[in-house]
């Protein structure tokens, strides 16, 4: 097995599903044998302000926090949130955006304008970027809470780990009613990464 | 078996694997998921939400005092209200093993200060286990446990947001039956703290301190790590993740327990290591100690910041110095900040838009609504600890006299009252106060998650139960007529408020709205409202009321006109998926811009 930590931020806002996402990148790849650790903040935060979770695995993980500038993925599932981020990455980092905008209270005020084309500035600088259409796919499904689910779709496209355990893994956190839903989401969200 | 758990999830697993029979808890981020995931998944252990920590801890010494093993969590703060129980619970020692955890909050995500309470250790002479990770969390408990039988004492594990909040793989094992049986036994000279019997117990007290010094030399817990003999780290807790990840290599003494301190093995490793540093959060609790044996460590608050939270970045950035080469950003522009927020429909925001109105001083209280103190409401102007608004709103008015007539105002939250207002209450109400308080009574403990207490019916396993009323407490404290508001009306919010205000009595108005987020509270929501772009022009009333459904959009061209004429410089919008449809916007707008879709306007909803 690789000796190296790999390391995911996943960001987004209160609302978005970004801990369950990273609940579920961790029971998946604790399942294809690694160590995990992953760390995010609860509490006041939820109420529509910032989420990140922090999300690693390796042969033997130390701090559940990444350091700033050793970010091997960059997990956004908003774009002024990827923005955000985007400083915690490695220079030769991939980022993978949910194409969504949600507005902070000071561009709702009108009083601070929401960054203008985020996509092509940090495509700018990083090569491997990934913008996937998660909320509008899953809202075409029927299901703007899919969105995270199309996303974990694509982002398993990254890594050598059996389609079975995320498809298991992500069912295993949803109830049985919407378990249609999520596999053709999932599977979506796998069709949107050509080449990883 | 292995499986992913986070610090908390661990905690409540160590509790069961130790025979825990009695856990009590008040919620309080970074702790509520340690009680939460007891009454879920280890349904023999009996659960509580006690009405605040204090009360937590007392009904856990009585289940300790019965032979119980037994566990009160709490935040860091928690700790301040259940000190008075604790540092003489210290004194009496255990029957059946008693564990205090604490859930401390560096960086402050979610409290009102960041305390770091390894001083409650020292400062009651008991032992305190800080785990680095979720597995040692598990194992941490279980060892408290013992440690509490064996040396009569109650015991604290320390954990930090990032050990609550954090996960990772646990192996798990089988409860054990713990080895005290359940009982009445009667021991006065050991239980009952009169000075005569208290004297004899601070002597055995010190001598217990001793023996648990012998016990940390000899704990597995604390362990030395050596490998490069010359660059040595002292830590515990997270602190030690941190630093093992940023130098593999160097040597560490590990510390599981940190109070009391191995003075000897301290010792030993400052023989077998050139360089000593010492890399812990917050207070320089481990340096200040170690110091005062005697040792002199290379580095240890000269090198971190006493706030904060660490991390591994802060770690290589203090070892390092002037020699640290900070990571050259990609993009350097300044971004909207994005605070936490009161929720689309949130009962508070109508209290708040008509206390702003008014210009009252607004003396306010732990929970969600504290962010009424952020744009754009900008009405709480104060905050210290649960209940304090009541008390702050009292001895402000009791000093201001004839000039404060009208103005004075506390917020408190309906967990919160609970918690600690109802002492604060009693207070104006014996001494004659003429302050108006404003019970926000969302059915809920909102800001933690919707846990249950006393005013909401249900136990925390969801069990019918008594229900607080809060009309006949207040007048039981001395309020003669307690009223009753809905926060979605904005004309009844305004009139009951004022005259509340106006009158020389105590006042309490309870403002009636459930958290939009308890979706049991509701029969249903709304239509989302909507704004006529022909009629807006652009005021910013609607925008104002903080909501994340409303937001300002700048127009131009053919669109800065309204249809019969007037100016303007942008419109509002309304995005349906986010509004649950409570028609503040539509009382706030004189323009007639905003329209209901439902047959009639509905102020707030169908409560169930």
């Amino acid at each position: 097995m690789d000796q190296i930590t790999t390391n995911i931020l996943v960001a987004g806002v209160g609302g978005q599903g970004v801990i369950l996402a990273s609940d579920i990148m961790s029971e998946v790849f604790m399942e294809a044998g690694y160590d995990v650790k992953k760390s995010e903040v609860h509490g006041m935060a939820m109420r529509g302000g910032i989420v990140t979770s922090h999300f690693r695995f390796g042969k033997k993980v130390y701090s559940p926090l990444i350091k700033e500038g050793e970010v091997d993925i960059l997990f956004a599932f908003e774009q002024l949130e990827g923005l955000r981020w985007i400083n915690h990455l490695k220079a030769n980092g991939k980022v993978l955006m949910n194409d969504h905008k949600i507005n902070p209270p000071a561009v709702n005020l009108g009083e601070m304008e929401y960054p203008k084309a985020i996509p092509e500035k940090i495509q700018s600088k990083f090569k491997d970027f990934y913008l996937v259409k998660g909320t509008e796919l899953a809202l075409q499904l029927g299901d703007a809470r899919a969105a995270n689910v199309v996303l974990l779709g694509a982002i398993s496209k990254f890594f050598d780990v059996n389609e079975g355990i995320w498809l298991k893994t992500i069912l295993n956190y949803l109830p049985p009613k919407v378990h249609e839903l999520n596999r053709k989401a999932f599977s979506i969200g796998r069709d949107q990464i050509l080449q990883a | 078996m292995k499986k992913i758990l986070s610090g908390n999830e661990a905690i409540a697993r160590g509790a069961f694997e130790a025979g825990v029979k009695f856990a009590a808890a008040y919620p309080g981020t970074p702790s509520t998921e340690i009680l939460e995931t007891i009454a879920q998944e280890y349904k023999d252990i009996y659960a509580e939400w006690s009405p605040n920590e204090k009360v937590a801890l007392e009904v856990v010494y009585g289940a300790s005092m019965a032979g119980a093993r037994a566990i009160a969590c709490m935040k860091h703060v928690g700790v301040n209200v259940a000190a008075d129980p604790f540092m003489t619970l210290s004194y009496v020692g255990v029957n059946g093993g008693l564990v205090l955890v604490t859930c401390d909050d560096p960086e402050l995500y979610s409290s009102q200060n960041e305390q770091d309470n390894r001083n409650y250790a020292k400062f009651a002479k008991v032992p305190m286990f800080e785990p680095s990770d979720s597995q040692e969390a598990k194992d941490f408990i279980k060892l408290a446990f013992e440690v509490s039988e064996k040396f009569d004492t109650p015991v604290m594990v320390r954990g930090v947001t990032r050990i609550s909040h954090a996960k990772g793989i646990v192996e798990l094992q089988d409860p054990i039956l713990p080895p005290v049986p359940i009982e009445i036994k009667k021991d006065t000279a050991k239980y009952t703290m009169l000075p005569s019997y208290a004297r004899v117990r601070h002597v055995v007290i010190e001598e217990r301190l001793l023996k648990l010094k012998e016990f940390a030399e000899q704990f597995q817990g604390n362990r030395m790590e050596i490998n490069d003999p010359t660059m040595g780290i002292i830590t515990a807790g997270i602190s030690y993740q941190y630093a093992k990840e940023v130098y593999p290599n160097y040597s560490y003494l590990k510390l599981g327990m940190v109070w009391p301190l191995p003075k000897d093995l301290v010792g030993e490793f400052f023989k077998k290591v050139k360089k000593v540093y010492i890399v812990e959060e917050l207070d320089p609790f481990l340096e200040e100690n170690i110091r005062a044996m005697g040792f002199k460590p290379k580095g240890g608050k000269n090198l971190f910041s006493l706030c904060g939270e660490l991390n591994p970045y802060l770690v290589e950035k203090g070892m390092l110095g002037k020699k640290f080469k900070a990571p050259k950003p990609f993009f350097k522009e300044t971004l909207p900040p994005r605070p936490p927020n009161l929720c689309p429909g949130c009962p508070h925001r109508g209290v708040f838009h008509v206390l702003r109105k008014l210009k009252v001083f607004a003396s306010g209280d732990i929970g969600c609504y504290t962010l009424g103190a952020y744009p754009p409401l900008n009405v709480i102007n104060s905050n210290i600890c649960m209940g304090s608004s009541i008390g702050g709103a009292h001895g402000m008015a009791k000093v201001l006299g004839e000039k404060g007539k009208g103005k004075i105002v506390g917020v408190i939250g309906d967990s919160t009252f609970l918690h600690a207002g109802v002492h604060p209450l009693m207070d104006m109400g014996y001494n004659k106060s003429y302050a108006t308080i404003i019970l926000l009574d969302n059915r809920t403990t909102g800001m933690t998650g919707q846990q249950e207490h006393p005013a909401t019916g249900y136990t925390i396993r969801g069990e019918k139960t008594h229900r607080i009323d809060f009309v006949e407490l207040g007048k039981a404290l001395g309020i003669e007529n307690p009223r009753k508001l809905n926060p979605w009306n904005l004309e009844e919010t305004e009139r009951v408020i004022t005259e509340e205000l106006e009158t020389d009595e105590p006042s309490l108005v309870i403002s009636e709205g459930p958290c939009t987020l308890l979706r049991r509270a509701f029969k249903k929501f709304n239509k989302p409202l909507q704004v006529d772009v022909t009629k807006c022009i652009g005021c910013k009333a609607c925008v104002n009321l903080g909501c994340p459904a409303i937001s300002y959009q700048p127009v131009d061209g053919e669109m800065a006109v309204t249809a019969d004429g007037k100016k303007r410089k942008g419109i509002s919008h309304i995005e349906a998926t986010l509004c649950p449809g409570c028609h503040l916007c539509y009382q706030v707008c004189k323009f007639g811009a905003i329209q209901t879709q439902e047959e009639k306007p509905i102020f707030g909803f169908e409560i169930a």
